[in-house]
């Protein structure tokens, strides 16, 4: 024990002289490395963590952009698309309605002008008619007037005949 | 995968390295010593544990491959006094210096003196110091140099290290508003611990985290600054905690929490200090087992050398994983303590 403590008091004694060069040199050690390689190398450490971070950012962003830009074309796209579909069915429709509409104008027209064939056929008609009862009626005088004459000239037969066409006329 | 790989590699560079010199350096002196006197493996591992005033490389103590390092000496009557160490083996004493037995200095005449000699563990921390300097500015220059750009190379084997120091230390235990601030003292305390522990594995190299002295600077280092830093309320809680009893507080509490203010660095030091220097010493004594069972007889050092070098190199990589787990701890207690320095008061209305 005795013997053991005496080799070891070598190991244990602090000696003043090798303090003073430790704390000497250590100061200076720190001093220099703080001045000359702490500073630059952590600064540049933090510069490149901080570039790394702003590029995955940038990246980051980028692609988010890029999204929302392939979603705002879809949108155009798909916004097209029913445009173009509500304006395909309007000039459908349009069409149709210009049809319809011609096809009633026609109709009409058509109808107008058969009315109009109908009654001014039947205005001729009713001309010719009376034109034809006209005739008629002057020639059945003539007639009547040549055999008036004719009949008038003999008494009985006068009477007869006024008595026959009498008869006639009620007849008719 | 790259930064694994090549992490791997310089480690087992590094390990293989560490390991092999190791063993020829350290097998080769008590060989050598043996011859003079019984071994004694208790002295031997001291020896190379503690500081010395020359950078002994191999070989026997004397006669040995050493480098002298500059010793330099202050006292009131000689004024100072600056040699280099291997003066003392010249001649017996040296402007009435001398190393008595233990290798301490003494001044003839036992007169008062102080030492700030460039010793092996101020020369290690030095290298250190050197090497983490020259490591950081020129990742720093990289960094300036490819601007905005991926980590390339030696910088980017640095990098993840940094990162997470910043964040998973700095980041996660003093938090978002003030670890901007402490960012640089904990990663020079991390590199500067880790980058020593791993000079201290390389046999011949001086393992200054095993010394006292250097454990216990740094914890004084952030002693100072927990005592400098802390806010209102860590003070509160320290010196007079809200909601408990008066007599409770100035006979137990108060006293308890000072003396937590002080044991938190004082285990901080003693933790780095111990496991490093521990760990040297567990290798020290598997090489030792050799020359202890070849007193014995050759056979006995020859048959014990496979068993001893298996546990040798078992330690040596555990010794690379505490080199990092050790510079992790001290890093992330020092970061905690500056935390609970600066923590806000979350539950004010309570007081």
């Amino acid at each position: 024990m005795t013997i053991g403590i005496l080799l070891l008091s070598p190991l244990l004694t602090p000696s003043y002289g090798l303090i003073v060069w430790t704390l000497l040199a250590f100061l200076i050690v720190l001093y220099l490395l703080k001045k000359l390689a702490w500073k630059p190398i952590l600064k540049s450490l933090q510069e490149r963590e901080d570039s790394i971070q702003n590029a995955i950012d940038t990246a980051k962003k980028a692609r988010e952009e890029m999204t929302s830009l392939k979603s705002d074309h879809e949108k155009i796209v798909a916004q097209a698309k029913t445009d173009r579909d509500t304006i395909l069915k309007e000039a459908r429709e349009m069409k149709d309605k210009m049809i319809a509409e011609a096809k009633n104008l026609a109709a009409k027209e058509g109808e107008r002008m058969i009315t109009n064939a109908r009654e001014s056929i039947q205005n001729e008609k009713m001309a010719a008619i009376t034109d034809l009862k006209n005739q008629v009626a002057h020639l059945s005088i003539e007639i009547a007037e040549k055999i008036l004459k004719q009949e008038l000239s003999e008494k009985d037969k006068q009477k007869t005949v006024i008595t026959n066409l009498l008869q006639e006329v009620k007849m008719n | 995968m790259r930064i694994r790989i090549r992490l791997f590699t310089l480690i087992f560079l590094l390990f293989g390295f560490s390991f092999f010199s190791n063993i020829t350096f350290a097998a080769d002196e008590p060989a050598k010593a043996e011859q003079q006197e019984t071994f004694n493996p208790g002295k031997f591992i001291i020896d190379h544990v503690t500081d010395k005033y020359e950078w002994h490389i191999a070989g026997p103590h004397e006669g040995g491959i050493s480098v002298p390092l500059p010793v330099i000496l202050y006292s009131k009557g000689k004024g100072l006094d600056i040699f280099l160490s291997s003066k003392f083996e010249e001649k017996e004493g040296y402007h009435g210096y001398k190393l008595n037995g233990e290798g301490h200095i003494e001044a003839e005449g036992g007169a008062s003196f102080y030492d700030f000699s460039i010793t092996k563990a101020v020369a290690g921390i030095f290298l250190a110091s050197i090497l983490t300097v020259l490591i950081f500015i020129s990742v720093a220059r990289s960094y300036a140099r490819r601007e905005g750009q991926a980590p390339k190379g030696f910088q980017s084997l640095i990098e993840p290290l940094i990162i997470f120091v910043r964040d998973d230390i700095a980041k996660q235990s003093i938090g978002e508003k003030h670890y901007k601030r402490f960012s640089p003292l904990l990663l020079t305390l991390f590199f500067f611990i880790w980058i020593s522990n791993f000079i201290g594995l390389i046999p011949s190299m001086p393992g200054v985290m095993g010394n006292i002295s250097v454990a216990f600077t740094l914890s004084a280092i952030v002693l100072v600054i927990t005592l400098f830093i802390g806010n209102k309320h860590y003070w509160q809680h320290i010196l007079w905690m809200p909601g408990v009893p008066a007599w409770v507080k100035i006979c137990l509490l108060t006293p308890i929490e000072i003396i937590g203010v002080f044991q938190r660095p004082f285990v901080l030091m003693i933790r780095v200090f111990a496991n490093i220097a521990a760990g040297h010493i567990v290798i020290l004594s598997f090489v030792c087992l050799i020359f202890v069972f070849s007193e014995k007889g050759d056979a006995g050092g020859w048959g014990f050398a496979p068993i001893s070098m298996a546990f040798a190199l078992f330690m040596n990589a555990m010794e690379l994983l505490v080199a990092f787990l050790q510079a992790f701890v001290f890093t992330l207690l020092t970061a905690m303590y500056i935390g609970s320095c600066l923590e806000e008061p979350h539950h004010a209305e309570n007081h």
